[in-house]
């Protein structure tokens, strides 16, 4: 329980999507300019990275992985599909994306249309296949621990995009060297941000 | 007009020259269309996978914006999104495999950022904006083009993040071992990644500062 626990934080503030690996930096750059979309957006990746972390966590325990397809027949154990894993996780994460936006829209009328274009754009968001991409590579031992990393590495973009866009609303009103306005200034900022949550990094978990 | 008196364009006409050399500069997919920023940060702390990772996105775009530009006529409108991402991961996947055969150490490295690939905004952008109005040369000389101005930023940023960060470019030692003497000492602040931001948020200074037009107002 604990181990969960820990991965969540540590996925939130250690090894944050935007600061650490600069993933999702597109939509992250370009949604950023009022605090009111960015949060639809933040919503909307904690919301696809609870769901296709898992979905992609089961796809390469019971199929990928070397020896993954034991369960169907013990002659499939030389079996390695893992090269296949770009192509089914981003279509998983495609048709969960399309998935979500069809349930969202009947059931929560009015999350959709606060969601508006951002939940398809999502799909070719790098922070989401980052994600499965990560949770391949670091071997998470359990369902819960691998919902557990899409859930923080969500709530990590939140955090960051949230932050970034408060910034840019307030920076408006000061005087930015005019080349420097803009797309500039946001990357330097961000830099900035980089920087101090890389204190996190002298916590131990 | 009948298309038989029409003049055949010439293959690098000047039209066809643009679409390879804006890029580099006045439309600079980084700097000004803002597209695949995520990978073009993470892989630049050393040259060696900045050059590899910039030498792949080459290769998967100009194969997959001619891909798309010969299926453009028979593509329907509203499953496109996901053959385009298809072919891309299809492309990645050739790229990643031919990477772990002969570049095993540069293929680690670069861990998960060859597979995202697949996501760069740079390519899905590019697909959709011009491999599917255009005949398949000019989509083939964009879709290089656009690379290239993906990687000449990629390689500014590698460049002076390895020279002060570790002293070195491509693994040879550059800063003389006399300067370190004398108390020169390499700023490890480079290697981190904070610094790619900043030092890519100097590049686009410097560029609007010399291309006027493309200043922003807040």
């Amino acid at each position: 329980m604990q181990e969960i626990f820990n991965i969540f934080i540590r996925s939130i503030f250690i090894d944050n999507m935007v600061f650490a690996y600069f993933l999702g930096m597109c939509s992250y750059l370009a949604v950023s300019k009022t605090v009111s979309t960015s949060f639809g957006l933040g919503l909307a990746v904690v919301f696809v990275l609870g769901i296709t972390v898992p979905v992609d966590y089961l796809l390469n325990e019971f199929v990928l992985q070397p020896g993954a397809m034991v369960w169907l027949d013990e002659g499939f154990k030389d079996v390695d599909l893992s090269f296949l894993s770009f192509i089914l996780f981003i279509a998983i994460i495609a048709s969960m994306v399309q998935l979500v936006e069809m349930v969202v829209e009947k059931f929560s009328p009015a999350l959709y249309a606060s969601l508006g274009i951002f939940l398809p754009l999502i799909a070719v968001n790098c922070a989401i296949l980052g994600g499965s991409l990560f949770m391949q590579q670091r071997d998470y031992q359990s369902l819960a621990q691998a919902t557990s990393f899409g859930l923080g590495s969500g709530v990590g973009f939140f955090l960051a995009i949230v932050g970034i866009a408060a910034i840019r609303e307030k920076i408006r009103y000061s005087n930015v060297p005019p080349a420097l306005r803009g797309l500039g200034i946001t990357f330097i900022i961000t830099g900035l941000m980089g920087i101090a949550f890389m204190s996190f990094l002298g916590i131990k978990l | 007009m009948s298309t038989e008196n029409k003049e055949r364009e010439p293959l690098f006409s000047a039209k066809n020259l643009k679409l390879l050399k804006e890029p580099l500069n006045i439309s600079n997919p980084i700097t000004v269309q803002v597209l695949g920023i995520c990978s073009a940060l993470a892989v630049t702390a050393k040259l060696k996978p900045a050059i590899v990772m910039a030498l792949s996105v080459v290769v998967v775009m100009a194969v997959s914006n001619v891909v798309i530009s010969l299926l453009r006529n028979g593509l329907p409108p509203r499953i496109r999104i996901i053959v385009q991402l298809v072919v891309i991961a299809t492309m990645v996947i050739l790229v990643n495999e031919v990477l772990e055969a002969f570049l095993f150490d540069v293929s680690r490295q670069l861990s998960v950022f060859i597979g995202l690939i697949i996501t760069n905004c740079i390519i899905m952008g590019r697909l959709e904006a011009f491999a599917m109005g255009n005949k398949p040369w000019p989509a083939l000389l964009d879709g290089i083009g656009n690379a290239m101005g993906y990687g000449v930023i990629l390689i500014i940023v590698a460049f002076f993040r390895e020279l002060l960060g570790s002293g070195t470019l491509m693994d040879y030692q550059v800063v003389p071992q006399s300067f370190y003497e004398f108390g020169y000492q390499n700023n490890g602040f480079m290697i981190l990644s904070p610094m790619a931001l900043i030092t890519v948020g100097v590049i686009i200074w410097v560029q609007r500062y010399k291309n006027r037009e493309l200043i922003e107002d807040n």
